[in-house]
């Protein structure tokens, strides 16, 4: 019986994780209005074709950082206890917070703006940007971080004149507040920016001032004609058909998302507002102003039926005209909807604290139920990287952001390797241990906006990133991988008595094997990016702080391979080493980007710079420990007693 | 016995392992500085140099001194060729790292003689035009213009109190100032309030002072001379040379810079500082100026079409591209070509790169000729990265299958 329990354990766990993830792969059910489907709409933005659930969750991840919106945030999720009255259903104790899919917040800020400008969705976490505009307190209908359009709109003035002052100031050189003031701007530009996407915003009932417009067009330009030429003009006309035109203008000028696809001879998305100032000079209106137009105004009046029927016919105009788009953005909504790292991410803890109990009872059942599930994590993870490549069309290495992921996936796979070759649960508190830490990083750096960004035309070569950029993430990720054994070796021997001599040997092996392959994918990779520089502005080398970080990494595993040779350091010096090469690492990969110079740079992170230093402080105090004398480590102490 | 100690001591691994600490903390002194000194800046006072003395860390100078670039480079060399030969042998279990320290020495010579031997030069023209030339992107060169007679002095010999006499030239050029870097300002007509540096020439509307030298990699300086002609009869007058009346670019800037007093004054003033300057003796017309120095390719490029496109709603660059047509008197060649960022042209021994360009809308809403700035690189040793990567990578895979073959098999046998 134990031994059927032994041997069956591993692979149900890894089932009922594996049916944890598909089952949230179902899109939730709309009950009225049909959201999912409004998602799924193509629009683009940012330079290429996406769904509006990216939109949405991209722009709700700047604002709010967070892809949902909490409309009533200050309810917790707990009432607090004295209100819990019938002690016998203590389900009562939860409150029914509404929380929305960010489709349903951006189909109403672009098409039901009184109602979206309620919702708290502008996180502040600044108490003087709080006080500079005026906004409550935590209390009864606040919770201090989270304010409505509508709570802000009267200190727009305020805000703008902080803001100038800011942008005149230097990034680096800014402090937390006008880090913020300049923050919270952009992110008033994006919402009105996607408030004025498919209507003028706050316009009450926009289908029938649409129809106004369009019958005022003949008698308009008669009006404007007649006015410009010094005759008598009919003043009514005019002025209506002056303030639609300067409506539009300033939709224009927000220079909102394109909505409207490729029709006739028109080659290119286009903007509502653009379509709008075209149509007097015989351009019309279109079917698909007109469509979008019902739709919103199904919206502002409350109907579901008739929204999702005239969301159904939109649909069906765009699968005629635009099927690649409309597959395109399907295709990527369910990708949001899988959220393949942030899943990963979460069975990574939990293999990872299998693998470290594993340890302690020395259990191989928990050990294999570990295997098991970092396989399933590493699946879902690649599946993820996969799925990404296709919808972009590009190698795995764009951005910071899948440099994260591609580490992490990379680790991942020479941890689950070591761990095929040892049995020891090691390499698996590698893999889940850098799967786990890359992917909370991937996270926080999706916090900047749309992951998927257009590529620079430097950067735009399938070629040269497929080839030195893989290369060179992957040595990161093997020098990671060094550093993290080499962490094991000090916790375990320093905390433990679980380092025995044969552990410890094994462990120097994996690290130095390690490190010659981090040296040939690290020399590879930052040579291949100089002869990439030749290819594009005729430099191999010029000393960027990109590629002097990815030369640092070279030289040190180079450094740490001939103080090998040379007999110079031992078992514990290569530990020491393993660990400082994290340091050159991460110095590499976030540091140089926060030096605001070169060609390379991304910009200035605050909390990432704080992230870094707390990084690099607790490798030096690893290294520090891994140089105590053998007789405070608690696994020597027990070798020689 | 001294000479073994010397061998001894230049073939030791432990040699080895000090240079390669040197140059990382080297490189990251030399990174960290970038930030206060600038790109070129830190590249020669750090990585192209033998000896640093002191370091700009975070804004702080602190005392230190390293070994430079080129001191660790030639060190390293001298370590790798060394213990190369006396301890080369081909064994199946060395020829892995044998080759890769091969690449290493091919890529450390390649970098030394790029440095020494190439050449970064700029072809710029707007679409027409016709460029039989590039220009250097550091250098510069004083000209004098007698009808199609063309001396070039190079603005390195201008030194302050020189006093140079050309053979083609009848008169001498007393150096009074020479500014590697100039900045300049109009002299609006209310405003005087010291005289002009010489009362010649473009001195009269503008005047001219010295700054410092840019740290930007890719700004570059503009330099300015004040220069007395004397013949034996006496002196033809002081006047100033400044590249300030001669690059386009900063022609444009100045153009801009004084846009808000209306289009037809800033017209006046570019024309006042681009009037031709000249001196005439014994009949002979001397038109001079300075100007980036000149290298004539025996063909010439003809710019076509440029075309910068961004991505559709955004102002994110999507492609840089010149179409140039290449006519080539001796081999009777008349083609056009594309050059794009990563796609340079490989042409006559130098390689024409897409560098910088003012193309479409915002050079159409401008009302400007689309124009195009290529990067042209001289470098007899681009060859030798590719070579020396490809030695190191198969050296390393060799070397690496060797003992993953090895671990393997020892694993089996257990």
């Amino acid at each position: 019986m134990k031994k059927i329990l032994q041997a069956w354990t591993p692979p149900i766990l890894m089932l009922v994780m594996a049916l944890w993830f598909f089952g949230k792969l179902q899109a939730p059910k709309d009950k009225t209005f049909a959201y999912g489907d409004f998602g799924r709409l193509p629009v683009t933005f940012n330079g290429r074709v996406k769904p509006m659930d990216s939109v949405a969750r991209n722009s709700l991840l700047e604002i709010r950082e967070k892809q949902t919106l909490n409309t009533e945030p200050w309810k917790g999720l707990f009432k607090p206890w004295n209100k819990w009255k019938p002690w016998w259903k203590p389900w009562m104790a939860f409150n029914h917070i509404k929380i929305l899919p960010a489709s349903e917040w951006l189909a109403n800020v672009m098409m039901n703006s009184p109602v979206a400008d309620q919702w708290p969705c502008f996180r502040m976490d600044n108490p003087d940007l709080i006080s500079l505009l005026k906004l409550p307190d935590k209390g009864e209908k606040s919770d201090g971080k989270h304010y409505s359009w509508n709570q802000i709109q009267p200190m727009f003035d305020t805000l703008g004149k902080e803001n100038a002052r800011v942008q005149k100031i230097e990034s680096a050189n800014r402090t937390a507040y006008e880090n913020a003031i300049s923050k919270l701007e952009q992110n008033i530009t994006l919402y009105a920016r996607l408030r004025n996407t498919v209507q003028p915003a706050e316009v009450p009932d926009w289908p029938a001032q649409l129809a106004e417009f369009e019958r005022l067009i003949p008698a308009g330009i008669a009006a404007v004609q007649a006015q410009q030429a010094g005759k008598e003009f009919d003043k009514t006309n005019f002025n209506l058909f002056v303030g639609y035109i300067s409506t539009f203008q300033f939709m224009a000028s927000l220079e909102p998302p394109l909505i409207l696809p490729p029709s006739g001879s028109r080659p290119e998305w286009r903007r509502m507002a653009d379509v709008l100032l075209e149509s007097p000079r015989g351009a019309g209106i279109d079917n698909f102003v007109r469509t979008y137009a019902n739709l919103a105004g199904a919206l502002a009046v409350n109907e579901p039926e008739k929204f999702n029927a005239t969301l159904a016919d939109l649909r069906s105009q765009l699968e005629q005209s635009q099927p690649k788009a409309i597959g395109k953005s399907r295709a990527e909504v369910y990708f949001n909807q899988m959220e393949p790292f942030y899943n990963a991410m979460i069975i990574y803890i939990l293999a990872g604290l299998l693998a470290v109990f594993s340890w302690f009872n020395l259990s191989e059942t928990l050990r294999r139920s570990s295997v098991w599930l970092v396989w399933l994590a590493f699946a879902i993870h690649t599946s993820g990287l996969i799925y990404r490549m296709v919808l972009e069309g590009r190698p795995p290495v764009t951005n910071l952001y899948s440099s994260a992921i591609f580490i992490g996936w990379g680790a991942v796979l020479l941890g689950l390797i070591l761990e095929n070759f040892h049995k020891n649960g090691i390499g698996l508190v590698v893999a889940s241990g850098i799967g786990f830490i890359t992917l909370i990083i991937a996270h926080h750096l999706a916090l900047e906006g749309d992951t998927m960004e257009m590529m620079r035309a430097v950067l735009d070569t399938n070629f040269w990133l497929a080839t030195h950029v893989v290369a060179v993430t992957v040595g990161y990720a093997s020098t990671f991988v060094a550093g993290f054994l080499a962490l094991i070796y000090i916790v375990r021997g320093f905390f433990t008595k679980t380092l025995d001599a044969a552990t410890g040997k094994s462990l120097a092996r994996m690290i130095y094997g390690i490190v010659c392959f981090a040296t040939l994918f690290s020399f590879v990779g930052t040579v291949l990016g100089g002869i990439w520089a030749d290819q594009s502005w005729g430099r191999f080398w010029g000393w960027d702080p990109k590629e002097n970080g990815a030369l640092i990494i070279v030289l040190w595993n180079a450094l740490i391979l001939h103080l090998r040779w040379g007999g110079l350091i031992r078992e514990r010096g290569l530990v020491n080493c393993a660990i400082f090469g994290n340091v050159v690492t991460a110095w590499s990969w976030f540091g140089v980007n926060m030096l605001g110079i070169g060609l390379h740079s991304y910009g200035f992170t605050e909390a990432a710079f704080f992230w870094l230093v707390l990084f690099v402080v607790s490798q030096l105090a690893f290294i520090a420990l891994g140089l105590l004398p053998t007789k405070l480590w608690k696994s020597f102490k027990s070798r020689t007693a | 016995m001294l000479i073994k100690k010397i061998v001894g001591f230049f073939t030791s691994l432990k040699l080895t392992v000090v240079l390669l600490a040197f140059a990382i903390v080297l490189v990251f002194v030399g990174t960290i500085a970038q930030a206060d000194e600038g790109l070129y800046g830190a590249q020669v006072h750090y990585f192209k140099q033998w000896l640093v003395l002191g370091a700009h860390f975070f804004g702080h100078k602190i005392p230190l001194i390293l070994p430079g670039g080129y001191l660790l480079g030639v060190l390293l060399l001298v370590n790798l060729i060394s213990a190369h030969i006396y301890r080369f042998q081909l064994t199946s279990n060395k020829i892995g790292i044998q080759l890769a320290h091969a690449g290493v020495i091919v890529l450390l010579v390649g970098q030394l003689s790029t440095d020494l031997l190439s050449r970064e030069l700029q072809m710029r023209f707007t679409e027409g035009e016709t460029r039989s030339y590039s220009d250097s992107a550091s250098e510069y060169e004083l000209i004098f213009a007698n009808g199609n007679e063309v001396t070039a002095i190079s603005e390195k010999i201008l030194k302050p109190g020189a006093e140079l006499k050309i053979p083609s030239l009848p008169f001498t050029i007393r150096v009074k100032e020479h500014w590697h870097n100039s900045d300049m300002n109009f002299r609006a007509p209310m405003l005087q309030n010291a005289p002009p540096l010489t009362p010649n020439g473009v001195a009269v509307n503008f005047d001219f002072r010295k700054i410092e030298d840019v740290k930007a990699m890719d700004s570059r300086n503009v330099p300015t001379a004040l220069l007395e002609f004397i013949t034996p009869a006496g002196s033809l007058g002081t006047w100033i040379a400044s590249a300030w009346t001669t690059d386009p670019a900063l022609i444009e800037a100045v153009r801009n810079g004084y846009a808000q007093m209306g289009a037809a004054m800033a017209q006046g003033i570019v024309t006042k500082l681009i009037a031709p300057q000249s001196t005439t003796v014994g009949g002979n017309k001397f038109t001079f100026l300075i100007r980036p120095a000149r290298v004539r390719h025996p063909f010439s490029l003809t710019l076509l079409k440029a075309t910068h496109t961004v991505y559709p709603g955004t102002d994110i660059p999507k492609d840089f591209r010149s179409r140039v047509r290449i006519d080539n008197a001796q081999t009777g060649e008349h083609r056009e070509v594309e050059i794009s960022m990563n796609h340079p042209l490989r042409y006559g021994g130098y390689t024409y790169y897409q560098y910088q360009m003012d193309a479409g809308q915002v050079a159409q809403q401008a009302g400007r000729t689309p124009s195009s700035v290529l990067s042209v690189v001289r470098n007899p040793s681009w060859l030798t990265p590719y070579i020396g990567c490809g030695m190191v990578g198969i050296g390393l895979i060799i070397q690496f299958l060797y003992h993953l073959v090895g671990f393997v098999s020892k694993r089996k046998t257990k």
